[in-house]
């Protein structure tokens, strides 16, 4: 495949492990989180940390949009598809994430009209076709997904579609960011920063993490190449004695971000003082709200939504996963209670969660593997 | 209360003559000098003897009451199109003749959506699909049956489509649709058409196929490009914008599998054909049923860049979706040459290639050697990325 192969090369991949061994100094350690979920998925589907020496391990951050969704968002979602009127649509991720009440899956069984869609839009088609019927989009996604939830209000504004509403979920990477940079049992090197967001916010909103936290980061792309490259710019940063941010990922990232999408967002949409994630909890100006001129097309304005708080199960440990406190199989119940099919934590549940990534695709003893796979 | 006629709603303008009935008449023409009560009584025992042929356009339930429109259906249709000696007697089951020996017994559902796709249609799968679950048991397919669970208002002509194509699929695969089965649903309480066929085969040859039977340093085989099946319906389904130059696989696979049989003989451990859950879930089966390890290598999966290209784009791993005419062969190491030469030489093998081998350890597990270097485990799925695919 153009523009695929080419970061997925093997013999390229070798000789830049081997530039990374060698920046490695003897004795010392590398802790480096990936932020953004999708980075987790290529690094597991990939096996890329064949090709990492074992001073660096990889730590998976918490940009997986719907493993930082709390159970009480799931139970407020459900509470507004049961409504009589109501037809919800949701990206096919979020079916299976369990809330308080169980998942969107089990109330489409018990009755309520949950629809997957591909893109927001859908939603507008599907509001179209049905004039009687308020359709509610579950609005969930970093910086990335957010420009196209605003696109599909100020739409729906324009078309005069009174019975579209936004279930608006939409959350902020650097908030994220800093909570785990502020938790007590940090032990990260540097970080490697999401790609899909940094197309919309560009790299000037991380510059703070070096300045004021002593991390460097290197915004990264997608394929395998591009991580085991970013992982390679961090490890020279620490030989040179650097703590900067960098672009790996500037074929697609300008360093100012995309003006007209972060336009779109501020017309539609402002910050929330707080919102609660799975995990870390309540962390301030962490959200995205729409504005109060957008009121007709928010559903937590339209309805009344229950907004109860349910406390994770005692068991889960998703908020020290998702925080790179501990190893997912470190959890007391990975792998036994908590599997991809019945989910305790939402890590498990979409196929960019840390959990999910290494019970799919990581779950054997690597040298045991080596020597199988020589052959 | 008097109803105002004056401001009813009209409801478009009605048909200005009853086509149906002056077809009648037209299709009786030239009797109408008969008068005599015997001579109209013959006229009737004519009319009904001669071959039924379905007026409506569309199912009704009373194609599933079990009368005359029933009897119509049947005998216009399913017989018109499967017409075979055992069929023709129309009992209540079909007795057949089969030489001393052990038969392979098999049955499936088909539920795809859409009914028609590129390179074929439910009609198709029907047959091919339960035509290759004899065929992966090592038999020789004879006889099957059919089963049509219709929706009220479902068009004959699609029916006589799809009935065309189990027709034809049937011959290609040189067996015979000898009993069936029609019922009608009322409308909103199934989607279209669904069939069931089960089928029964015979087994020649003194083998045992098991997917328990795969043991350390066999070899895996691939009869052709996995993922054409699924991607197909997955586009036909036209929800997600995407077009692209594939077509389905859907095709009889007893025809390979006994030349791969003959070149291989009781070297060949199992055989599967790769449809729900595509190479990875029967991986996976051989993998737990015979405590191995299934290494395989990524750069040998052969996958169309089409498929590739869209399954990228639909965030799904080829290695899960389904085929409809490719089979997994595991071949021990002595005669996986000559198992690989016969599958190329077949016209649905020629894309026939060495996806993996078998190991010892770690067992109950698939292995890939990705193409990036590294390796990873190849799980069963969960979920279901692509319902209702066959």
């Amino acid at each position: 495949m153009k523009y695929v192969d080419e970061y997925r090369d093997a013999d390229t991949a070798r000789a830049l492990a081997t530039k990374i061994a060698g920046l490695c100094e003897p004795g010392r350690r590398y802790s480096l989180m990936e932020i953004c979920g999708g980075h987790t998925h290529t690094i597991y589907t990939h096996g890329l940390e064949d090709h990492l020496p074992e001073s660096i391990s990889l730590v998976h951050g918490p940009g997986c949009p719907v493993c930082v969704i709390p159970m009480g968002r799931v139970d407020d979602a459900i509470a507004l598809a049961e409504q009589d009127d109501v037809i919800m649509t949701s990206f096919g991720d979020m079916m299976r994430v369990p809330g308080g009440r169980g998942s969107f899956f089990d109330s489409k069984a018990a009755g309520a009209d949950i629809r997957m869609v591909y893109s927001p839009l859908d939603s507008l088609k599907i509001a179209r076709k049905n004039p009687d019927k308020r359709v509610i989009f579950f609005a969930i996604g970093f910086e990335t997904t957010t420009p196209s939830t605003a696109m599909t209000v100020l739409r729906a504004a324009a078309e005069g579609l009174d019975n579209f509403a936004v279930f608006c979920n939409h959350v902020r990477v650097t908030p994220a960011i800093t909570a785990i940079l502020s938790s007590p049992d940090l032990h990260l090197d540097g970080f490697v920063g999401p790609g899909h967001v940094s197309t919309v916010i560009g790299c000037e909103p991380y510059t703070y993490i070096p300045r004021e936290h002593g991390k460097p980061i290197v915004v990264s792309g997608f394929e395998p190449l591009d991580i085991l490259t970013s992982v390679y710019m961090l490890m020279q940063q620490f030989a040179d004695g650097r703590c900067e941010t960098e672009n790996e990922y500037a074929r697609v990232v300008p360093w100012a971000g995309n003006p007209k999408a972060l336009g779109v967002i501020d017309r539609v949409m402002e910050v929330r003082d707080t919102f609660e994630w799975r995990g870390p909890g309540w962390i301030p100006e962490s959200a995205m709200q729409l504005r109060a001129e957008y009121a007709a097309f928010d559903a937590e304005r339209i309805y009344q939504v229950p907004g109860v708080r349910v406390a994770d199960p005692k068991a889960c440990q998703c908020g020290e996963v998702l925080r790179g406190a501990i190893k997912p199989w470190e959890c007391k119940v990975f792998g036994t209670a908590c599997t991809p099919e019945t989910p305790i934590g939402t890590c498990m549940v979409s196929s960019e969660g840390a959990c999910a990534a290494y019970y799919n695709f990581g779950r054997f003893s690597r040298s045991r593997v080596k020597e199988a796979t020589s052959a | 209360m008097t109803q105002d006629l004056g401001s009813a709603i009209p409801i478009g303008p009605g048909p200005t003559r009853a086509g149906w009935a002056e077809e009648a008449v037209t299709a009786h023409a030239g009797a109408e000098h008969l008068t005599r009560e015997e001579q109209v009584l013959e006229r009737i025992a004519r009319a009904r003897a001669r071959k039924p042929r379905i007026r409506e356009e569309r199912i009704t339930l009373s194609h599933g009451a079990g009368g005359k429109a029933t009897q119509t259906l049947i005998e216009a249709v399913f017989l018109e199109a499967f017409r075979n000696p055992i069929l023709e007697q129309l009992e209540d089951g079909a007795s057949l003749s089969t030489p001393a020996g052990r038969l392979a017994f098999t049955t499936d559902s088909y539920v795809v959506s859409p009914l028609f796709f590129p390179g074929g249609n439910i009609g198709d799968l029907a047959v091919n699909g339960t035509v290759n679950d004899l065929a992966m048991c090592g038999a020789r397919p004879l006889h099957l049956s059919a089963g049509f669970i219709l929706e009220e208002g479902f068009p004959v002509a699609d029916l006589q489509r799809i009935v065309a194509s189990m027709a034809a699929a049937a011959e290609a695969a040189g067996v015979q649709i000898v009993t069936g089965d029609t019922k009608v649903v009322e409308r909103g309480k199934a989607d279209g058409c669904y069939i069931t066929t089960a089928g029964v085969g015979l087994l020649e040859r003194p083998l045992t196929l098991s997917a328990a039977a795969a043991q350390p340093g066999d070899v895996v085989l691939v009869s052709g490009p996995i993922g054409d099946h699924g991607i197909t319906v997955m586009l036909a389904r036209g929800e997600l914008d995407i077009e692209a130059d594939i077509v389905s696989d859907t095709a009889p696979l007893h025809g390979i599998t006994a030349d791969l049989l003959d070149a291989a003989g009781d070297g060949v451990r199992l055989l599967r054909d790769a449809t729900r859950g595509g190479v990875a879930t029967i991986c996976n089966e051989v993998a737990t049923a015979s405590g191995v390890a299934v290494v395989l290598e990524e750069k040998a999966l052969p996958i169309r860049p089409v498929v590739n290209g869209a399954s990228e784009l639909l965030g799904i791993d080829p290695m899960y979706v389904a085929c409809e005419g490719r089979l997994v062969a595991v071949v021990a190491p002595d005669r996986a040459d000559a198992a690989l030469a016969a599958l190329q030489a077949h016209p649905l093998g020629e894309g026939a290639t060495k996806i993996g081998t078998i190991g010892a350890d770690p067992p109950g597990l698939v292995l890939l050697k990705t193409a990036f270097g590294g390796t990873r485990i190849v799980d069963l799925l969960v979920g279901d990325p692509l319902p209702r695919i066959c």
